[in-house]
């Protein structure tokens, strides 16, 4: 993800009324590659939900309205392996309640309010906060929000709709297109693989899943993984170490 | 729960989810305790994901060898600094070819 650089020259016409953000089109193209790629994992996520039964309609609710990637493939994943329905709705909404945390660096950057916020809240997901946490004042952060949250909304949505009208009859299989969600979890997952806590969660995970791939339905696993998160998140902090905080200060 | 109920009932607790993230008051979501369980929830429902698409299938252990290999060698790009759209490539484009030759 693009942090703009500490530096920022004079742009001519800067003396406009309202003054043009010195760093908009660095926003735009970093936003631009995180919703071009939207659309080729969108577009994944279509064939792969039609393949494993569900309809159109059904498919474009998720995509429009739950509108968070990794909840919507663990949602599809857990109903194509034969899981139950409250399996699969239970992972979906754990995977969700980091979007949840997201408002507390957001809120005093977007400052939403009354109905905007609904509209807002749509558009609280990874990408969005990272976009828009990285940048250096409020006023670049919801830039970088909007833009970011309304180009991969669209193209999301879009590459969706195309794999479940066109996607739906290929072999997702041959095409290796399994491969995508793993891939991109495994990427979500990586920056927390840098601290001592994260590999341990991570490892804990794996283990209480694995152990009880054989003993439980589908999709129950994954959910007891969610223990591990707990306990390793209440176990006491070393003093050395500063609790995950994402304070983004306020440069104004 | 039938499949609508259960697209319906995911589709509208994820939202709202997000909406109390921004609306909730800051002193609910600022426990450090509440934040760390938070920061790490993800991190095991993601781990869990990685660990049961590559080596469960329904209520069976399964490894296939094509498609741990093009994960890991998404997980190659990862450590290599490479970005989101280039691991997922290069994960399905791996998977891909070598099922199509072995």
């Amino acid at each position: 993800m693009s942090t703009s650089s500490a530096v920022s020259t004079p742009v001519a016409g800067a003396r406009a009324p309202r003054e043009a953000l010195p760093e908009r089109w660095e926003i735009v193209r970093a936003a631009a590659g995180i919703a071009l790629y939207a659309a080729a994992f969108g577009f994944t996520f279509g064939a792969v939900a039609t393949s494993a039964g569900l309809g159109t309609l059904q498919v474009m609710t998720l995509s429009l309205v739950l509108f968070s990637g990794a909840s919507q493939f663990a949602l599809v994943g857990v109903l194509a392996a034969g899981g139950p329905a409250l399996a699969a709705l239970s992972a979906a909404l754990l995977l969700g309640c980091r979007n949840a945390f997201y408002g507390l660096p957001l809120t005093p950057i977007l400052r939403p309010r009354a109905l905007k916020r609904l509209l807002t809240a749509q558009f609280v997901i990874d990408e969005t906060t990272a976009m828009t946490v990285a940048q250096r004042t409020p006023r670049a952060g919801r830039f970088a929000f909007w833009v970011t949250g309304l180009g991969l909304f669209t193209l999301w949505n879009l590459g969706t709709l195309a794999g479940a009208l066109i996607g739906g009859g290929i072999n997702t299989s041959a095409f290796g297109l399994d491969a995508a969600a793993p891939a991109i979890f495994l990427a979500l997952l990586w920056p927390q693989l840098s601290r001592a806590r994260g590999r341990a969660t991570a490892l804990g995970a794996v283990v209480v899943t694995l152990s009880l791939v054989t003993l439980a339905p589908a999709g129950v696993p994954i959910i007891a993984a969610a223990v591990v998160a707990v306990v390793a998140g209440l176990l006491p902090v070393r003093a050395s170490r500063t609790a995950a905080g994402h304070g983004s200060e306020e440069s104004r | 729960m039938s499949l609508w109920a259960t697209i319906i009932a995911a589709s509208l607790g994820c939202y709202g989810l997000k909406l109390a993230g921004v609306s909730l008051p800051e002193s609910v979501l600022a426990d450090p305790r509440v934040q760390r369980v938070a920061a790490l929830l993800p991190v095991a429902m993601l781990s869990a994901l990685v660990a049961s698409g590559l080596f469960a299938s329904g209520r069976h252990y399964t490894v296939d060898w094509h498609l741990i290999a093009g994960v890991g060698a998404g997980g190659v790009a990862l450590w290599r600094g490479r970005s989101l759209v280039v691991v997922f490539v290069i994960a399905i484009a791996v998977t891909a070819l070598l099922r199509a030759v072995a």
